[in-house]
């Protein structure tokens, strides 16, 4: 059965995209059939991360005003054939997002893939709200920093009042995502620790994403790090967190990268 | 450079500014206008349109924006029984 999949995190920049992505690519890569659905509409940015910006033709818009139907909109990955795109809309604004017209999209994509993986906007608006409204599942994003946690409360909140599932009196399942966590500043107690956040958020943990080079590197490149990079240590950390959505169990580790002498010797110079 | 899989390590940032050129030169351009790419759909349809019938739903359009030439791509399902045109 399908799975609808918000990931938001109210605070910007935390890495939506980047996660929704990576998350992409990693249960499509596991045989999975995948479609991400960008909704921050007036400022889409999943297409340039996935490196599809040259080819969107048709928007979530266009779907839920009906200029075109859903299949004709979705953009096919060049790399991985089970997975694909649904783009923003570039030049209308946000009120075109109706929650009629979401639903119906949703509804559409259910028929078609496994995991519909919605890259929720900024802020707790029109937006992240329709990005949520119907999902049976939520990623939410946070950084080991003090304005993230708590908007990633606020987020919470949202996710436990506004969905058409907590509405129903169900449970959606939230699961944290802590990204650019970098271990040796919380050893040197300069940044929350993985258990300062779980006590406060106190929300399951699918996965910890460490601070790394590899994801602007993926981002400049338009290939999530799973697919351009996947044996660096935020790919590891993504494809377990996706293996976790799955269902497996598998042991909480934060990967780092293991360098070489050769590796340290010349990455510095070809850097 | 391939050696000690250092070529994977070749700079991202120059990938970056091109891709960003590409799609930005192309934004500005085409801010507040009509996509030239949706007009020339529009249009190659309805020329079609005009000597057999065509189904929106079974057409598929694609496009690739380079940065001196871009593709499109209107792949039309045409139903065999309206392929005679009329006579004139």
């Amino acid at each position: 059965m399908a799975k609808v999949l918000v990931v938001t995190s109210g605070k910007g920049g935390v890495g939506k995209t980047t996660s929704t992505a990576a998350l992409g690519v990693a249960l499509a890569r596991d045989g999975q059939n995948v479609v991400v659905v960008d909704f921050d509409v007036g400022l889409r940015n999943l297409d340039l991360v996935m490196g599809a910006e040259r080819r969107v033709v048709y928007d979530l818009i266009n779907v839920i005003q009906g200029v075109v139907k859903l299949p004709q909109a979705l953009i096919r990955d060049k790399r991985i054939p089970t997975l694909s795109l649904l783009a923003a809309s570039q030049t209308r604004d946000k009120d075109a997002l109706t929650e009629e017209g979401v639903a119906r999209v949703i509804a559409g994509l259910r028929e078609k893939f496994d995991w519909i993986i919605c890259d929720s906007p900024a802020g707790i608006e029109r937006g992240p709200t329709l990005a949520m409204r119907y999902a049976d599942a939520a990623v939410v994003v946070t950084n080991p920093e003090v304005s993230s946690v708590r908007d990633s409360d606020r987020i919470i909140g949202l996710l436990d009042a506004k969905t058409e599932k907590a509405e129903k009196g169900e449970r959606i399942d939230k699961h944290l995502l802590i990204t650019r966590y970098e271990p040796a500043r919380v050893a040197r107690a300069e940044m929350l620790s993985i258990d300062d956040v779980l006590e406060i958020l106190s929300i399951p943990l699918i996965g910890i994403i460490p601070e790394s080079e590899d994801v602007l590197r993926a981002s400049n490149l338009g290939a999530p790090v799973t697919l351009s990079n996947p044996m660096s240590a935020p790919a590891r950390a993504y494809t377990d967190a996706a293996r976790r959505l799955r269902g497996e169990t598998i042991e909480m580790t934060v990967p780092i990268d293991k360098k070489g002498l050769f590796d340290k010797l010349f990455r510095r110079r070809a850097a | 450079m391939t050696f000690f899989g250092l070529g994977r390590r070749r700079s991202s940032a120059p990938v970056a500014r091109e891709r960003l050129r590409i799609l930005l030169e192309y934004e500005r351009a085409t801010a507040g206008q009509r996509d030239v790419m949706l007009v020339l759909r529009e249009e190659i349809l309805a020329a079609i349109g005009r000597h057999v019938a065509i189904d929106p739903d079974k057409v598929i359009v694609k496009v690739d924006r380079g940065v001196t030439v871009s593709t499109l791509e209107i792949d039309i399902e045409v139903p065999n029984v309206e392929m005679r045109l009329a006579p004139a």
